[in-house]
């Protein structure tokens, strides 16, 4: 509990540090703008709910649930997804 | 099928913008996001009366058909790439926007719209009816998978919906077929010359995609959308397709079966299709009488293009088998279950498909890029594809390895050795060029990489049998055209000048000069004029070689020319163990196919891409042909 909390407070919690089923809510996207843009086309919006799904063997790619469809990131751009 | 002849032909020429109103065509687009179903829609309206194009300067392809409306009128459809915005970003979207403003060239501004947007994901879909809204033009807003949301217990009302957008709205279901009787009427109505009007609602600010999501979401809470529940078959599903062990499993399954049909499973059908080809051939022989036509005809045509067309049941097979897969949604799933071990290459999952198909042949392995978004990854894999070991190849290898390796039982386990060697080698060159490419020129952020996972579907027999009839016209055509000539050409000059009122000996021919004259170019790898001859023929097309061989040799036409003792016999008085080695080497790395070329261009956009990659391959094929022939000699 309390090394969640320092890891919580240091640094702010990202899209890989879900576990399978939980949800976070996106707070934005430290990605380049193109990259970005597309991101939040298909739903990686700030403020909408993202929900960790399954992946594929080895653990990478990730499928997030987000805005009722499911998209596939690689670990270095879910890692660039910042939560609240 | 005459129908459809025709209608190639009049799309090909659409009138200039500002033509005559009387006689002009009415355009309709369609637009939506990926996954909207598009091209069921689009394929529902126009069934086979519909052709793939390229506009111009773009790689971007559309696809235009003929839609009936009542008797003597008609409409053309174009169905275009499946875009989230209409902000001009990627090319996609930029072919998207410019047809929709009337800025592109080659085509009309459209006279309405048809908006496609998923149902059961109505308020993201929806943040595409902004920018589509705004541009003025009539436009029908097409909810799909109706009956989706309705047995997944989501709710609408459509015609609340109208009210919101200011827009008529019909509820369908493009794969079965339902309302679609809605978009005619509209169709018909929309192109009987209503004047186009200022959208009479309030728009958000179309750059601005959260905006555009919250507007997308209150018009949605003022039309009583409710979202339906989760689909729970592909969360079953996905359970399997992507468990730990399962998962992986079934991939592998997958994969061995598309190889395994692309290997063995087409042999019977190829055959018979190689059968019929001789024995058509015969009868034609025995019904002409004069020889010089009877040889141009059944040696040189019909064992020519017979020898392309062969290949014609594999390519379907294996378009049937990409069409299930991807149509069923699983190829979404093997993509993501490919793209750890693709990425070491520096490519993606997409690219696993197409460079699997390339087993069979480049060509139609190029075509299936177009599901890679990523332009960069998407050209490093065209680049790349015909290195693996397609099937034309085979036969050239079979021959070769069959002439030089004994046919004693340890001989014949070396024999499949060699051949897994030759399919390794193509392997290895590939993704050494991938790593290449895009550790240089082709180099791309690893983020830029998303892909979205869409429900399970049943595939549809209409659009799958669609899929065959398109690739089967690409490649007929192919067949009919580039190969025709160069059977022609070949056995032209293989049988000019005359001497005498008789054909030349080979070596007097204009064949054997020009062979004779490429000869110290390919002397260093250990071949002479005559092989000479047959590199330069098999640049149209790699088969070709065994054929050509056979005419140079002077060995009668007859069933499975790789396997003839007299064409061994031939060319193991001609080739040392070197020149044959380097001979595998060539063919294995030589950019021979014009097809090939062809369609990289067209895919491409230009001629810059299919030089590079003719010059990249060919140039790698002389000098490790000549590395090869080196090496065996100092060995031997």
């Amino acid at each position: 509990m309390h090394s969640t909390f320092k890891k919580r407070s240091s640094k702010a919690k990202n899209l890989t540090e879900l576990r399978p089923g939980e949800a976070g809510v996106l707070e934005k996207l430290d990605l380049p703008d193109d990259d970005a843009q597309r991101l939040m086309e298909m739903g990686f919006i700030p403020g909408h709910s993202i929900t960790r799904g399954l992946s594929a063997p080895g653990g990478d790619p990730r499928v997030f649930r987000v805005d009722g469809s499911e998209v596939a990131l690689r670990r270095e751009t879910a890692r660039r997804l910042i939560l609240r | 099928m005459g129908d459809c002849h025709g209608c190639a032909n009049s799309i090909a020429t659409l009138p200039p913008p500002g033509a005559g109103t009387a006689a002009r065509r009415h355009i309709v687009a369609i637009v939506g996001p990926p996954n909207s179903g598009k091209s069921t829609l689009f394929n529902r309206l126009t069934g086979l009366r519909q052709k793939v194009a390229n506009f111009p300067g773009v790689t971007v392809e559309h696809r235009m058909g003929r839609v009936k409306l009542e008797p003597g009128r008609e409409v053309f459809v174009v169905d275009l790439p499946g875009v989230y915005s209409l902000t001009p970003r990627t090319e996609d979207e930029r072919v998207t926007h410019d047809v929709l403003s009337g800025n592109m060239k080659g085509i009309p501004r459209p006279d309405a719209v048809l908006l496609i947007l998923d149902s059961t994901n109505l308020s993201r879909h929806l943040v595409l009816a902004a920018p589509v809204l705004s541009l003025g033009l009539p436009t029908l807003v097409i909810l799909n998978m109706a009956d989706d949301l309705k047995s997944r217990g989501g709710e609408l009302n459509a015609a609340e919906l109208a009210m919101q957008l200011g827009s008529p709205v019909a509820l369908v279901s493009a794969s079965k077929g339902l309302g679609v009787e809605k978009v005619i009427q509209f169709l018909s109505g929309a192109t009987l010359g209503a004047a186009p009007k200022a959208p009479l609602i309030q728009l958000p600010v179309i750059q601005d995609i959260p905006k555009c999501r919250a507007w997308a979401t209150s018009v949605g809470n003022k039309t009583g959308y409710h979202a339906p529940a989760p689909p729970l078959w592909t969360r079953r599903l996905d359970a399997v397709f992507l468990h730990p062990i399962a998962g992986p499993a079934v991939f592998l399954v997958v994969v061995v079966a598309v190889f395994w049909t692309i290997l063995f499973g087409a042999d019977p059908l190829m055959n018979a299709v190689d059968a019929a080809r001789i024995a058509s051939g015969n009868w034609i022989g025995s019904h002409l009488a004069n020889e010089a036509v009877r040889s141009l005809v059944v040696d040189g045509v019909w064992s020519g293009v017979g020898s392309v067309i062969k290949f014609l049941p594999q390519i379907l097979l294996l378009f049937l088998f990409i069409g299930v897969l991807e149509d069923s949604g699983y190829l979404a799933r093997a993509a993501l279950i490919a793209d750890r071990t693709m990425s070491r290459f520096g490519l993606q999952g997409k690219s696993f498909i197409p460079l699997l198909s390339a087993y069979a042949c480049a060509v139609p392995a190029i075509m299936s890029t177009r599901t890679i978004e990523s332009k960069r990854d998407r050209i490093a894999t065209i680049l790349i594809a015909p290195l693996m070991t397609c099937s034309a190849r085979l036969p050239v290898y079979v021959l070769i390895i069959e002439t030089f390796i004994r046919r004693e039982p340890v001989f014949g386990f070396a024999r499949v050795l060699a051949l897994l060697a030759l399919y390794a080698l193509g392997f290895v060159a590939a993704i050494l060029t991938a790593r290449l490419l895009k550790s240089t020129v082709l180099r791309s952020s690893r983020s830029s990489f998303m892909l979205e996972m869409p429900p399970y579907r049943w595939p549809t027999l209409r659009s799958l049998g669609l899929r065959l009839v398109d690739r089967s016209k690409v490649f007929l055509r192919r067949a009919g055209t580039v190969i025709l000539a160069v059977a022609v050409v070949l056995w032209v000059l293989a049988h000019l000048p005359l001497a005498g009122g008789k054909p030349p000996v080979i070596e007097q021919s204009i064949a054997g000069k020009i062979g004779h004259a490429f000869e110290p170019a390919i002397a260093p790898l250990g071949f002479n004029w005559k092989i000479g001859i047959g590199l330069i023929t098999s640049l149209a097309a790699r088969e070709t070689m065994v054929s050509s061989l056979a005419t140079i040799y002077g060995i009668q036409g007859s069933e499975g020319l790789e396997h003839s003792p007299g064409l061994q016999d031939a060319l193991r008085h001609d080739l040392t163990l070197g020149g044959a080695v380097a001979l595998l080497v060539f063919f294995a790395f030589a950019m021979q196919c014009m097809s090939t070329t062809a369609v990289v261009r067209r895919e491409t956009g230009g001629w810059f891409w299919p030089a590079a990659q003719f010059a990249y391959m060919t140039g790698l094929a002389y000098v490790c042909a000549f590395a090869a022939n080196r090496i065996v000699m100092i060995w031997a």
